[in-house]
């Protein structure tokens, strides 16, 4: 067996590196625009190039490419390396776009794909419920169909980004006579209406990026349900599944490794520089051994793909390394790395802590929040457990 | 002991637990927000600012064992008032090196919550390392002229008086030639900058420019303070590992309730056996962090290596498994443990924060060793 690319991806992999040697950063006055809207340039140029929402027709903004998992690989890696955008990953085109592809009708994909890989759109996503986390399935706000439209009631909540988003896409029952997942269903809703009313939470990292949604007759067109009546719950395993991806991309680990070795560059501990630190070189490694499994293995798993063939268990278990593992020991090693910064929380006059490490303080409280965003690592262990392992449910 | 505590041990903690809780506690706080210094006051009154101290002083005459009563209460809050900077720091201090004359002047003033105190001691480079003070105090005709920079320095915005570190002679990081000063905090040229802690404390950057103090400024020996700082940090260590046991505590009740009452899967996630072992292994780590922290307490009076073995075990022990109750305290709660409104997350910070206090896992792990080293073959009992 053979992890590395053949001469055809490594001339691929050239190709790519041209490009972004031309292309990224953007120059001249180009770069004094605001960071968005470069952003926003240099995606249009990657996407005209054949890189960026390969999976997504041309008629609906993207760039149509046959699949090939390796190609987008290395085009994802070596954008990482560079710093350059890469796809939106929000709600929007990371989660909804995908799911339209493979369940939308033709006006749904015309509609909501263009502005959502533009950035135009911003979704969030309503799952949760007060009674209804890990136990999905149980949620209870529904949907009727009164005439041409739904009437929504209910509550959502830990909605990230609700009171920013213009859209968002839910899971509601509109089966009531039905059991569990069979009476769900998977709707499309706008936000801005008086039905809806978004109340902000606070978090303990201080952010406020999460949010209560309360339904009262609130209001979408009958054709923005996606998929059939009852098949809510399907259709929502495939934004699950981007989610789940995107969260245990083996990018991220990388990403962070990179960002905890420059943290390691710029510390002193015990008069040198933290990473001459034989201790901490240790952590360093350990971690990297981590970092580099999950690479591995997500570069096997793509070129089982590649091949049509199943990745069986470790489909699921990318995530779980990335942030079980990966994400709370870099967020370990941050703390000790950081030492007394770790206590600065922001001045309180003027806004920033000494050399911006708090930010490793949030990382610490992050990584816990994203244990839990797609998913707690209990229910993902109970994933593999029954999925990947065939054991019986617990319980 | 925390097994057979006195009567008035138990009288103590009764009372602080429930002042705690009826007053300085996360849920009093957020429902009925305090006039500043007014719960310092409260405190003064119920004489919880003394305990530690003589009683020829007006304190309560108490052990480290009742300063380890009052920080478990005060974990369970959990609590943000200045008190580790002010009475066992700036306390630690007036007691470990002050003279009589200055005991007897500043102590009854400290107990009584009209001055408070604050020391600074860590400076950029000096990375847990006490003995590593740039800090330069000059003679300067009858007394001293002190230049140079401090951080982190908790209680800093609310302290009246600063100690600090100095170097009178020596080189950067030599263990003699350290000396302690007292600067009244709003002395010309002292100029701070205040931050807010994660965990909702506060704590300055104090900079010192040619600050003028005269010669009686200096606090116990001259040149020979860091004995007395090593001693005042053990104190302290050993109080935030208390008010971490305490918070691991009410986060480990608070996790078996809300278990117990939160339904998934048509059950309460208690019945789940991952989530049973969990909070098993959760008690567990708290009765290794109560086990540690109480022979640490009983081990500051001993020779500072006895003494720095037990305090640096005890905080080695809390940040490995204190940090696993906090971490898994927020995890069982799910999304709501993320949340402003919920203590859940505040324990969990500010037990984050204590593992970093006064040099995490790492720092305490090299500690012992070295102590080790140096104990070998001494055959004490333990
Ligand atoms: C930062 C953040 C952002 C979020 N953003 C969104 C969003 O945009 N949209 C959205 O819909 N949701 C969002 N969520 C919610 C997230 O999906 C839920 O928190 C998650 O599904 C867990 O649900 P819960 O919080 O209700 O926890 P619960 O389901 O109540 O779980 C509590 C505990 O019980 C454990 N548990 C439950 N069932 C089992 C079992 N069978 N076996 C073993 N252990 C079990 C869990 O692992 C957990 O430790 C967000 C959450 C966070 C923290
Ligand atoms: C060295 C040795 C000496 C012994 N001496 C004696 C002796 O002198 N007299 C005597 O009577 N017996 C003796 N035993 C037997 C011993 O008591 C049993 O091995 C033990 O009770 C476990 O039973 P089991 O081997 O049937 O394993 P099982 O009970 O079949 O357990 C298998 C696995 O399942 C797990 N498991 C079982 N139930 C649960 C549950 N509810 N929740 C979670 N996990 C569970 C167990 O932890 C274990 O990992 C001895 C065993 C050993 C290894």
């Amino acid at each position: 067996m053979n992890l590395d690319y053949s001469a055809e991806y490594l001339s691929f992999q050239e190709e790519v590196r041209g490009f972004l040697a031309r292309e990224w950063p953007l120059k001249a006055e180009e770069a004094q625009l605001p960071r968005e809207d470069q952003a926003s340039l240099f995606r249009l140029r990657a996407t005209k190039q054949g890189y960026l929402y390969r999976g997504i027709p041309v008629r609906y903004g993207g760039s149509e490419q046959a699949a090939d998992p390796l190609k987008a690989r290395i085009i994802s890696q070596e954008f990482s390396r560079v710093g350059a955008p890469r796809e939106l990953e929000r709600n929007g085109a990371g989660r909804l776009v995908p799911t339209l592809l493979q369940w939308g009708s033709d006006w749904q994909k015309e509609h909501f794909v263009p502005p959502a890989i533009r950035g135009e759109h911003i979704w969030c996503q309503g799952y949760s419920e007060p009674g209804a986390g890990s136990d999905l399935a149980s949620l209870r706000t529904r949907a009727e169909l009164v005439g041409d439209q739904w009437v929504i009631n209910g509550q959502k909540i830990w909605t990230t980004r609700a009171h920013l988003a213009d859209h968002m896409f839910m899971l509601v029952r509109t089966e009531p006579d039905k059991p569990g997942r069979e009476g769900l269903s998977y709707l499309l809703v706008p936000m801005k209406q008086p039905g809806i009313e978004v109340r902000r939470l606070r978090q303990v990292t201080g952010d406020a990026s999460f949010n209560e949604v309360f339904f009262t007759d609130a209001k979408a067109p009958a054709d923005w349900i996606v998929g059939e009546r009852g098949q809510g719950w399907e259709v929502s395993r495939t934004t699950l599944k981007f989610e789940r991806d995107q969260m245990g991309g083996p990018e991220q680990g990388l990403d962070l490794f990179r960002k905890i070795v420059g943290l390691a560059k710029r510390t002193t501990r015990n008069g040198v520089r933290a990473i001459e630190d034989p201790e901490v070189r240790q952590w360093l490694v350990a971690l990297e051994g981590h970092v580099m499994s999950s690479y591995w293995s997500g570069q096997y798993q793509f070129s089982l793909g590649a091949k049509g063939e199943s990745a069986g268990v470790l489909d699921y278990t990318g995530k779980f390394l990335t942030m079980h593992v990966i994400g709370l020991e870099a967020a370990r090693i941050a703390q000790e790395l950081i030492g007394d910064d770790a206590l600065l929380l922001a001045q309180v006059t003027g806004a920033k802590a000494p050399l911006g490490n708090e930010r490793w303080v949030n990382h610490n409280l992050g990584s816990l929040a994203a244990n839990m965003g797609g998913g707690t690592s209990n229910i993902q262990r109970n994933i593999i457990a029954e999925r990947g392992l065939g054991l019986p449910r617990d319980a | 002991m925390r097994y057979t505590w006195s009567e008035e041990q138990r009288l103590l903690r009764d009372t602080v637990e429930r002042y705690v809780i009826e007053n300085l506690g996360f849920a009093a706080r957020r429902d009925k927000p305090q006039t500043p210094r007014a719960a310092w006051r409260d405190m003064a009154s119920l004489g919880l600012l003394g305990v530690a101290f003589d009683e020829r002083y007006g304190g309560g005459g108490g052990s480290p064992l009742d300063t380890v009563l009052v920080m478990e209460a005060f974990g369970r809050g959990p609590v943000v008032e200045p008190y580790v900077s002010t009475v066992v720091l700036g306390g630690g201090v007036l007691r470990h090196a002050g003279d009589e004359a200055l005991k007897a002047e500043l102590i009854p003033k400290l107990i009584a919550g009209d001055t408070l105190f604050s020391f600074a001691y860590a400076e950029p480079r000096s990375r847990f390392n006490l003995a590593n003070v740039e800090l330069r105090a000059q003679t300067v005709g009858n007394g001293y002229e002190l230049s140079g920079q401090k951080i982190v320095v908790y209680g800093g915005p609310e302290a009246d008086v600063l100690f600090v570190s100095a170097r009178t002679a020596g080189d950067t990081r030599d263990r003699d030639g350290i000396s302690l000063f007292m600067v009244p905090a709003d002395a010309a040229g002292v100029s701070r900058q205040d931050y807010q802690t994660m965990d909702g404390l506060t704590a300055s950057e104090i900079a010192f420019d040619r600050v003028r103090v005269p010669a009686e400024a200096i606090v116990g020996e001259p040149g020979g303070a860091l004995p007395t700082i090593e001693r005042v940090i053990d104190d302290a260590i050993v109080a935030v590992c208390a008010e971490a046991v305490g918070a691991m505590s009410a986060l480990n009740e608070r996790c078996v309730e809300y278990c117990k009452t939160r339904v998934a899967f048509g059950q309460p996630i208690s019945k789940f056996q991952v989530v049973q072992h969990r909070l098993v292994d959760m008690h567990v780590a708290y009765e290794q962090v109560a086990a540690l922290t109480l022979r640490a307490a009983l081990a500051l009076d001993q020779d500072p290596v006895s003494r720095g073995r037990a305090v640096a075990a005890a905080k080695v022990q809390l940040g490995q498994d204190a940090v696993f109750v906090g971490k898994n305290g927020v995890q069982l709660h799910g999304a709501i443990g993320m949340t402003e409104d919920l203590d859940v997350g505040h324990f969990f910070k500010r037990i984050t924060m204590i593992n970093s206090l006064f040099g995490p896992v790492e720092h305490q792990l090299r500690r012992y060793r070295e102590l080790r080293g140096h104990n070998e073959g001494a055959a004490r009992g333990h």
